[in-house]
């Protein structure tokens, strides 16, 4: 096979075409996956609503709002409605107060403030100890509690919350983020 | 050398991970689990078959003082790619990835192929290769990514077979280099043998 030679222009003319071609060829893969992911993200959005407030008519993601959770910070709200009627609100809510990096909770309240269930969307703590906080056998004792009388707080702290073996600040931040999304559904009046 | 050898060389006499320990970042990085090793191994299997094809049809048109730029781009082009297209179908294999996917452009392996195998050889030879290199690095990360799941999980693919916690060390990044400073040894005592 004959190389052409590294002169000034076979090189600019070499290096430009190759790129062209990449770009054109990337620019069509990218419409092909445009609306799959679009998709997925959406979907992954609704099946974690789907787990924590009870089965809904309407279309959440279409009706979420926003409240201000203080110092700037703003929680995603999706209504959760059956037949017209709010049934719950699944909140988007979040924690820096983890071990390593924030934790991203999806927390479903009933209209009277009352914990549905929570599922974890993402989180960076070290794996194998605050890694189960995604674990029923922990987030499952907030199912069905209210948190006007019962104290987002690790036993640790004087509060209810039974931590994660070894990882009680990864248990903090849990019911920190909840503690959050509680207070901002609250502030917000909704009642 | 026929195809044969070509092809089998990847997978033990020149395994990439186990014999010349190229791309160990990756593989340190993604293999807490066997299924993750495996996807990973596949994207990067890809990325190599591709890149290598390539990369060997147009060796004649890429002037020798910027092949390394001619061959990145490509090689990035077809990371983009599977970047765009696992997060479309996969996304939960993407996100345990994360940032390692985007990563197999800098993949020793990828750009250690295209320049010392596929730019000089026929484009039939260089797919051989990229398979059977492939392959061998998707094999590595299949053990090690196992190992680390039985020992630090209990679980084999995702299925617990013991309850309970395992050797909590393996899911760490510290049992990823004891795991695969065992493997090489192993394999360096069986390629001795």
């Amino acid at each position: 096979m004959v190389k052409i030679e590294s002169t000034f222009r076979n090189m600019a003319l070499s290096l430009t075409l190759i790129a062209l071609v990449s770009a054109a060829f990337l620019g069509f893969v990218y419409e092909l996956t445009k609306k799959p992911i679009e998709k997925s993200v959406l979907n992954k959005k609704l099946t974690a609503i789907k787990q924590v407030v009870p089965d809904f008519t309407n279309n959440p993601n279409d009706e979420m709002f926003r409240l201000s959770a203080g110092d700037g910070d703003s929680l995603d709200i999706y209504p959760a409605k059956k037949d017209d009627v709010i049934i719950g609100y699944a909140v988007n809510t979040h924690s820096s107060k983890g071990f390593s990096g924030n934790i991203s909770l999806m927390a479903g309240f009933r209209p009277d403030g009352t914990i549905i269930n929570i599922t974890v969307l993402e989180h960076k703590e070290t794996p194998g100890l605050g890694t189960k906080m995604a674990d029923p056998e922990f987030k499952d004792q907030f199912m069905e509690k209210n948190p006007s009388d019962f104290e987002l707080k690790v036993e640790k702290d004087g509060g209810p919350v039974d931590a994660i073996t070894a990882a009680t600040i990864s248990s903090r931040a849990f019911c920190d983020a909840v503690q959050k999304a509680y207070n901002t559904l609250q502030k917000g009046g909704i009642k | 050398m026929n195809q044969l050898q070509n092809f089998t060389k990847g997978l033990i006499k020149e395994n990439p991970i186990l014999v010349l320990v190229l791309g160990a970042c990756p593989t340190l990085a993604t293999t807490s689990s066997s299924l993750n090793g495996l996807g990973m191994g596949a994207a990067t299997t890809f990325v190599l078959v591709c890149s290598n094809v390539v990369i060997s049809l147009l060796a004649g048109l890429i002037p020798d003082k910027v092949r390394i730029p001619a061959f990145i781009v490509i090689i990035a082009s077809f990371v983009t790619i599977v970047d765009l297209v696992m997060q479309a179908y996969v996304p939960d294999l993407y996100k345990t990835l994360g940032i390692f996917i985007p990563l197999i452009v800098v993949n020793c392996i990828v750009l250690g192929r295209a320049e010392a195998f596929a730019s000089k050889n026929s484009v039939f030879s260089s797919l051989i290769d990229g398979l059977g290199m492939g392959l061998g690095f998707t094999l590595a990360l299949g053990i090690l990514g196992a190992i680390r799941e039985i020992l630090g999980s209990g679980s084999v693919l995702g299925y617990k077979f013991i309850q309970g916690d395992g050797i909590l060390v393996f899911i760490l990044a510290p049992g990823a280099f004891i795991a695969l400073g065992y493997l090489i040894a192993l394999v360096n005592k069986l390629r001795k043998a």
